[in-house]
C-alpha cells in the first residue's frame, strides 16, 4: 500500500484513532481511510452523534448521511468502538500511545447559560436537552417537559430554535410519521401550547436560522405568523445591498410578517388555531415565577436597540423592560464544549480545543475536528469541510515526517486490553447494526422509519443479543 | 435491502407496462432521490407529463440504476463530454451520456464531490461552478435548490447543486468546477491558504 510515495506494509500501516462518532468523526475517518487504519471510540453504544439526535425528526432527509457513514464503519481499514467513554474509561494520554495520532471529534455535549436569575426555575429547557428529549438521547429521557401551558418562548433565533418551534406546533399527523420518539410524540398530543415567540436580542438582518427552516414556519398548516411591523423598519432599504443568502432569507421574513396574506394564506390562517412570530431586539433578564415561586410564569425581557449594521451590529440595552407571560422557556443560545482530559488543552473562555488548523500545538500526534475545533456553529456540510481540512493536515505531517509513523504501535490491541481490565465491553459496528435493525423493524410496526431505543441498558442488551432478536423477522 | 434488488430488476419492466403513474416510494431512483422529477413536482404536472418522464427514464442512464447502465456510450449521438476540474486544479474528462446526473456522476469517476444527503436537496456538499455558456443553458434552479445553495460556501453566479444537473445534448463540453477553499470559522481568524 502506497501512502504518497511512502510504501507502507500492513504491519506498520500508521494507525490512527477518533475519539467521537459523529459527523465529525466520521468524515474526518472517511478521508483518512485511503491511507492508515482509523478506530472510531464513541460513548453511547450508537453511533451518529447529533444527526440521531440533532438533527429534527421532520428532517430524514438530512440523514442520509448515515449511509455515507455506514459505509466508512464498514471499511477495512475503519472499526468502530461504542460504549467507550474517552476520559474515563481510556485516557487520550493512553490513546497517544497506542496510536500514532488521536483526533479529537466529540463535538458539545454542555450547553451555553442564559446567566439570569430563575434559569433554574421549572419549566426552563435549554434546547439541547428538548432536542435530546424528543430525539432521544438516553440522558434526556427524564426530561419530560410540562407542555400544559399556552404561550412557550423560545430564546435564540438559530435553526435549532426554529427546529423547537416547528416541533412544538407540527400537527400530530406529520410527527407520527418521523423517527420522533413515542414519549415525546405523546405529550405533544396533550401539549396545550398554542403560542410560540422565537425572541432574538438583536434585528431581522441578524437572525441565525437559514431559509429553509423559515420557509419550514412560514408554510406550516394550522398556524400563522404574528410579527411587530416595527421591527422591520429601515430593512427594506438595506435589502439590496446585503449578499444574495441573506437577501433571500431577509425578502421571506418580510413578507411572511409584513405583506398581507394571499387568498391561499388567508385560508390556511382563518382556520389557524396556532401562533408563532419573531421578537427581535429582546433579551432575557430575569425568568419569573409563579406565586408558587417554583415555576415559570413569565420573562422579562431588556429592550435593545442596534448599535453598528449587518452581521457586526451589536444589541444596545435601552434600559426598559417588558415582562411576557409564558409557561415553557427554552433556551436556544448555543452549545458548548467540554474538557474531555487534562491533558488535552482546552480555552475555556472560547471553549474549544485551541488548534491550528486542526493541530493542536501543544501535543504532537493531537488533532481536533468538527465543533470542538472551530465552536458550535455549522451544519453537516460546514462539519465535513472542516473534518476534511483536519485530515488533511495529518497526511501533510504523516508526508513531511513531522508525524513520525516508523515505529509500530499497537492501536486497538492494547486499548481493548486496557478496557477489558476495567469491564468495558465496547460495541462494534455489527453489533450497532442489530439495534438498527430492531428500532426499524419497531417502527415498521406503527408507521414510522424507526422506533428509536431510549436507554443505554437496553441498546448494550440488543448489543449482546440478549434482547429483542425475537422481533427481527 | 432484498426487496430493492428485486424491484431495481423489474423496474424496467414495469416502467414499460404501466400505464399509470407509477407508485414512486418503490422506485430505487426515486428513494435515492435521483428522480430527475422530485415527488413534489410529480404532483404539480399532470399525469400526462408524467407518463412522458417514465418513457425519458426508459432512455436516460442514472449512474446507480445497474440493469440500464453502460460505461461506454455507444450511440455518439448520446455522448456528452463533461469535464470536472477537481479541488487541486486538475481536469478530469468524462465521456457521459445523456441523462446522466452530474454528481453520480462524479462519483462512478471516483472524483471526490461529496452527495451527503444523496440527491434529496438537503444539504450543499455537492456545490459546483459550472463554465460560462452552459450555465444558462440549464433549467432554472427550484426554490428549495437556491434555498440549499445559499448555504455553501464561496456561492458565485455560476454555482449550482450538482445533484441537479441532468446532462442533456447542449451542455457538450461542460465545465463543472469543485469549489476549492473550504469555509472554515477559525476561531484565531487564521485565513486557509487555498490549495
Amino acid at each position: 500500500m502506497v501512502v504518497r510515495g511512502k510504501a507502507f506494509s500492513s504491519s506498520t500501516c500508521p494507525k490512527v484513532c477518533v475519539v467521537g462518532g459523529g459527523p465529525a468523526g466520521f468524515y474526518t475517518a472517511q478521508h483518512l481511510i485511503k491511507d492508515v487504519q482509523v478506530d472510531v471510540y464513541e460513548r453511547l453504544p450508537v453511533p451518529f452523534g447529533l444527526v440521531r439526535f440533532g438533527v429534527a425528526p421532520d428532517h430524514p432527509e438530512v440523514k442520509n448521511v448515515i449511509n455515507t457513514f455506514t459505509q466508512t464503519a464498514k471499511h477495512s481499514r475503519c472499526s468502530f468502538y461504542g460504549n467507550v467513554n474517552v476520559g474515563k474509561d481510556v485516557s487520550v494520554g493512553e490513546l497517544l500511545q497506542a496510536y500514532h495520532a488521536v483526533i479529537l471529534s466529540y463535538g458539545a455535549e454542555g450547553n451555553r447559560s442564559m446567566g439570569v436569575p430563575g434559569e433554574h426555575l421549572a419549566g426552563v429547557y435549554s434546547a439541547k436537552d428538548f432536542v435530546g428529549w424528543y430525539n432521544g438521547l438516553p440522558s434526556c429521557r427524564e426530561l419530560n417537559p410540562d407542555l400544559s401551558c399556552d404561550t412557550a418562548m423560545v430564546l435564540g433565533q438559530g435553526n435549532v430554535a426554529l427546529d423547537v418551534a416547528r416541533i412544538l406546533l407540527s400537527p400530530l399527523d406529520f410527527l407520527k410519521k418521523t423517527d420522533i420518539t413515542q414519549p415525546a410524540l405523546e405529550a405533544l398530543a396533550a401539549s396545550r401550547v398554542r403560542r410560540v415567540w422565537i425572541v432574538g436580542r438583536r434585528g431581522p438582518m441578524q437572525v441565525a436560522c437559514t431559509i429553509k427552516e423559515l420557509r419550514e414556519m412560514a408554510t406550516l398548516p394550522g398556524t400563522r405568523p404574528e410579527m411587530t411591523p416595527a421591527d422591520f423598519e429601515g430593512v427594506r432599504d438595506a435589502l439590496k445591498d446585503l449578499p444574495r443568502p441573506r437577501k433571500r432569507l431577509t425578502e421571506l421574513m418580510m413578507k411572511t410578517a409584513l405583506e398581507p396574506p394571499g387568498e391561499k394564506e388567508r385560508e390556511r390562517w382563518s382556520g389557524a388555531s396556532r401562533v408563532w412570530g419573531f421578537r427581535f431586539f429582546r433579551s432575557p433578564v430575569e425568568v419569573l415565577a409563579d406565586s408558587g415561586g417554583k415555576k415559570v410564569a413569565a420573562v422579562r425581557l431588556a429592550v435593545n436597540k442596534l448599535e453598528g449594521s449587518g452581521e457586526a451590529a451589536q444589541a444596545v440595552c435601552t434600559g426598559e423592560t417588558e415582562d411576557v407571560p409564558c409557561g415553557l422557556v427554552i433556551s436556544s443560545i448555543g452549545y458548548k464544549s467540554l474538557p474531555i482530559d487534562a491533558a488535552v488543552p482546552f480555552d475555556p473562555r472560547r471553549a474549544i480545543v485551541p488548534n491550528s488548523m486542526g493541530r493542536v500545538q501543544q501535543v504532537l500526534g493531537l488533532y481536533c475536528s468538527g465543533w470542538v475545533k472551530t465552536g458550535p456553529t455549522g451544519v453537516i456540510a460546514t462539519t465535513m469541510n472542516n473534518s476534511f481540512d483536519t485530515a488533511r493536515s495529518l497526511m501533510e505531517d504523516l508526508d513531511s515526517g513531522k508525524l513520525d509513523v516508523s515505529a509500530e504501535k499497537p492501536g486497538s490491541l492494547r486499548i481493548a486490553a486496557l478496557l477489558e481490565e476495567k469491564g468495558v465491553n465496547p460495541v462494534v459496528f455489527s453489533d450497532w447494526e442489530k439495534i438498527d435493525r430492531l428500532e426499524v423493524s419497531r417502527g415498521e410496526v406503527c408507521g414510522k422509519p424507526r422506533e428509536k431505543l431510549l436507554s443505554v441498558e437496553e441498546m448494550l442488551a440488543v448489543a449482546r443479543h440478549l434482547i429483542g432478536h425475537f422481533d427481527l423477522q | 435491502m432484498a426487496a430493492s434488488a428485486a424491484v431495481r430488476t423489474s423496474m424496467g419492466l414495469t416502467l414499460r407496462l404501466s400505464r399509470v403513474i407509477p407508485d414512486c416510494s418503490t422506485c430505487p431512483l426515486y428513494r435515492l432521490k435521483s428522480c430527475v422529477n422530485s415527488s413534489t413536482s410529480l404532483q404539480r404536472r399532470g399525469s400526462f407529463d408524467s407518463f412522458r418522464t417514465i418513457n425519458r427514464h426508459l432512455q436516460t442512464t442514472i449512474g446507480l440504476c445497474g440493469e440500464e447502465d453502460s460505461s461506454t456510450a455507444e450511440d455518439t449521438e448520446e455522448v456528452v463530454n463533461v469535464v470536472y476540474i477537481d479541488r487541486s486544479g486538475r481536469r478530469i474528462p468524462v465521456k457521459a451520456k445523456v441523462g446522466d446526473n452530474v454528481l453520480y456522476l462524479a462519483h462512478k469517476h471516483g472524483i471526490d464531490l461529496e452527495g451527503a444527503c444523496e440527491a434529496s436537496l438537503a444539504c450543499s456538499t455537492c456545490h459546483v461552478y459550472v463554465s460560462d455558456g452552459h450555465f444558462d443553458k440549464l433549467p432554472e434552479p427550484e426554490e428549495t435548490e437556491d434555498d440549499m445553495l445559499d448555504m455553501a460556501p464561496m456561492l458565485q453566479e455560476n454555482s449550482r447543486l450538482g445533484c441537479q444537473i441532468v446532462l442533456t445534448p447542449e451542455l457538450d463540453g461542460i465545465e463543472l468546477t469543485l469549489p476549492k477553499i473550504t469555509r472554515n470559522f477559525y476561531v484565531d481568524g487564521h485565513v486557509p491558504k487555498p490549495h
